[in-house]
């Protein structure tokens, strides 16, 4: 039996619904121009910048949608599924800190840092994907969203959550993308990318969120909402009302995309949070946060579609035990509630900074959540009583056939991260973040960069040094900063 | 003015009961009291109580809120009957507050607005989406002493500088203070990019903005420039 978490019963996702598509049609969600003839055509009322729509259109839009799709790796493989109750983890994205791996400060990240998390979470089997975690400070504002990305393609083999912040970015990024995959039409066949898109809460879909969800649809690049109400603050301070919030985003944001191409992959998904009343923050560790994430996921499950949410983050300012402890009860929480990629491991105080140290105590997380989530099956024909003929009152179970023949199954072994020994009597424990850095430097040294077909990589270098060349760049930071470009 | 008013009005803005604070002006108007003294007796020490109870976990921003809310209402009874009688309460600075250029939250700009308003600033509030421009013209057609500029994207947050760069391009920044918030920024990103001050919430955005105002004075006393 595998273990489900699920907190809303049928009527109350029945109600969740209702309320939402009432939404849609009063006050109706706020969008840009760029929108206003696709929703209008099809029969929403669009007026002063809103658009009231329909339910029977969003139901239209929802039964376009497809209920799962896959990333591929960078050789072509089926990677990551979106859809049912798959679970998939990847790093959280966009952070500009990164805690300094010497004085464990926060400061601005460089394109070494991100280079340094990607060759990291490529050696963890618990991230199926990786994520353009932090934005790069030594390369131009305007080419950071693609240069991201091509680090990422560049230095791993996984899939990619990526994201935007502006649509000229967007168009770069997909060309990226073709320029990786060989053609348009291969990557519409293989995607390796899903973009995040993010609705302004409450119910704005601004100009360039408009653009983005428009164009990826048109692209047939896959396509992840990431509503982010806020419960008290820019949403309903109530939980469930949070929830009919990020419904209503996500189904006006499907709305748009399934008009702009039916059938294109769209993901419900989304960072919710709640508003600490005392801070004035949106802790991402809060219980709560994590309990939206898990009822806003069971909304969208029952509408069949992939889903998302953002966990395993916490809002410690340093790898400490507030960090362990949020980060590791929300990894448990998404792996029981089924959503198909979470997103936010290795990321701290209120997700404005990463931690390369942090990734790795959460892959532990992960993993527990993971071995939690296979549940307890009957792996033997009787569960016991063989082993006792066996074993005898003796008990001496460790020479039993059945122990050698099952116990890799049973147990999870987690890596030298996590202290086994026995008692710490005549010897000093390795305090956690020497543990940490030990296994990273055991990852790194034995990361090698996949290498794809030299043509396919020739383009993309070539690509990426025309992009630069036009932001005023004449090296590629991370890929040829020690040779100026020719 | 009887304690016992004093103490009602006090109470109105602690309790956040915008009805009552306004309903408690207007009978101190109509009694003939002093404005000022109803404001600086009663209501400005209900803020002072919210804002130490804050700082102790007692209450909340909802809480804080409301109260600003009642402070507003006993504000717009006595501000007029103020001038009525050729005076005007002494404004604490004056503040142009917006969020930067390419991004739409305004949650905690609009927090900060409603605390120092609150708490006696003249409160201009631009939006969001404003450009360095924007807050430049602004500062410059109200005399600001401070400009406040709120982003809560990363990407965003790097557009505060073009707001320094704006107050310098057009001679201000000499006159006036810059303070920067947003859930990514930081005191260090704060004096990267020459900002006066940095608040991690809506509360400290008060205190730096009385010490900014402090520093302010000292300094154009002491024929400084910023």
């Amino acid at each position: 039996m595998r273990p489900k978490l699920e907190l809303l019963d049928r009527a109350l996702v029945e109600r969740i619904l209702g309320e939402a598509f009432q939404l849609l049609e009063n006050p109706g969600v706020r969008v840009a121009p760029y929108v206003f003839e696709l929703l209008a055509s099809a029969g929403a009322r669009v007026e002063n910048g809103v658009a009231h729509i329909p339910e029977e259109l969003a139901r239209k839009a929802l039964a376009s949608a497809p209920h799962e799709f896959y990333l591929y790796d960078r050789s072509g493989r089926p990677a990551v599924h979106y859809g049912g109750d798959d679970v998939h983890f990847d790093p959280g994205s966009s952070c500009l800190n990164i805690l300094d791996w010497e004085t464990q400060q926060p400061r601005p990240a460089q394109s070494a840092d991100l280079i340094r998390l990607v060759q990291v979470a490529e050696k963890l089997p618990q991230y199926a994907a990786q994520s353009t975690a932090v934005v790069c400070n030594d390369v131009p504002q305007e080419m950071g969203d693609w240069y991201r990305l091509l680090l990422v393609l560049w230095y791993s083999e996984k899939p990619v959550v990526t994201g935007a912040f502006s649509g000229p970015s967007l168009r770069t990024m997909i060309d990226l993308l073709v320029e990786e995959s060989g053609s348009p039409k291969a990557l519409q066949h293989r995607p390796r990318a899903v973009f995040d898109v993010c609705p302004s809460p409450p119910l704005n879909w601004s100009e360039f969120a408009s653009h983005n969800i428009v164009d990826l649809a048109r692209a047939g690049v896959p396509a992840e909402i990431v509503s982010m109400p806020l419960a008290g603050a820019t949403a309903p301070v109530t939980l469930a009302g949070a929830v009919v919030q990020h419904a209503a985003e996500c189904l006006s944001g499907i709305t748009i995309h399934q008009l702009a191409r039916p059938g294109a992959p769209i993901v419900w998904g989304g960072a919710p949070a709640i508003f600490d009343m005392r801070a004035g923050t949106p802790p991402m560790g809060a219980i709560e946060t994590a309990m939206l994430d898990v009822a806003c996921s069971q909304v969208g499950k029952s509408l069949e579609l992939p889903t998302h949410g953002y966990l395993v983050a916490s809002d410690a300012k340093v790898l400490d035990a507030q960090a362990g402890m949020e980060s590791g009860i929300s990894a448990v929480l998404g792996a029981l509630a089924g959503i198909n990629m979470i997103s936010g491991a290795g990321m701290l105080d209120f997700l404005a900074c990463h931690s390369l140290e942090k990734l790795v105590l959460d892959a532990e997380a992960i993993a527990s959540a993971q071995r939690l989530i296979e549940g307890i099956e009957p792996r033997t024909e009787s569960l016991a009583v063989s082993m006792f003929v066996e074993a005898g009152l003796h008990g001496d179970f460790l020479k039993v056939k059945q122990t050698r023949a099952l116990f890799r199954s049973e147990q999870h072994f987690p890596s030298s991260v996590i202290e086994r020994g026995g008692p710490a009597t005549e010897w000093a424990p390795k305090e956690i973040l020497g543990r940490i850095r030990a296994r990273i430097e055991e990852q790194v040294s034995g990361y090698q960069r996949p290498v794809i077909q030299t043509d396919r990589e020739n383009a993309v270098v070539q690509f990426a040094e025309h992009q630069a060349r036009k932001a005023g760049l004449d090296a590629l930071p991370g890929l040829t900063a020690a040779a100026p470009l020719q | 003015m009887s304690q016992e008013s004093l103490s009602a009005m006090r109470q109105s803005v602690i309790d956040g009961a915008p009805e009552t604070a306004a309903e408690l002006a207007r009978r101190a108007v109509a009694d003939g009291i002093a404005p000022l003294e109803a404001i600086n007796g009663g209501y400005v020490p209900g803020m002072q109580a919210v804002g130490e109870q804050f700082a102790k976990g007692q209450m909340f921003l909802p809480d804080m809120m409301a109260s600003a809310e009642a402070m507003r209402a006993a504000m717009a009874v006595l501000d007029p009957e103020l001038k009525t009688l050729g005076g005007e309460r002494p404004v604490a600075g004056t503040v142009v507050l917006g969020t930067t250029k390419g991004d739409i939250h305004e949650i905690g700009k609009s927090l900060v607005g409603t605390l120092l308003s609150a708490h006696g600033f003249r409160v201009y509030d631009l939006g969001v989406d404003v450009s360095g421009e924007k807050f430049a013209a602004k500062a410059l057609e109200l005399g600001a002493d401070i400009v406040g500029v709120s982003a809560l994207l990363t990407t965003t947050m790097r557009n505060q500088k073009t707001v320094i760069e704006a107050l310098e391009k057009h001679g201000l920044r000499c006159k006036v203070k810059v303070m920067v918030g947003g859930a990514p920024v930081t005191r260090r990103w704060a004096e990267e990019i020459g900002a006066d001050g940095y608040a991690k919430d809506a509360m400290s955005a008060v205190e730096l903005a009385r010490n900014l105002m402090t520093q302010r004075t000292q300094l154009t006393s002491a024929g400084g420039s910023r």
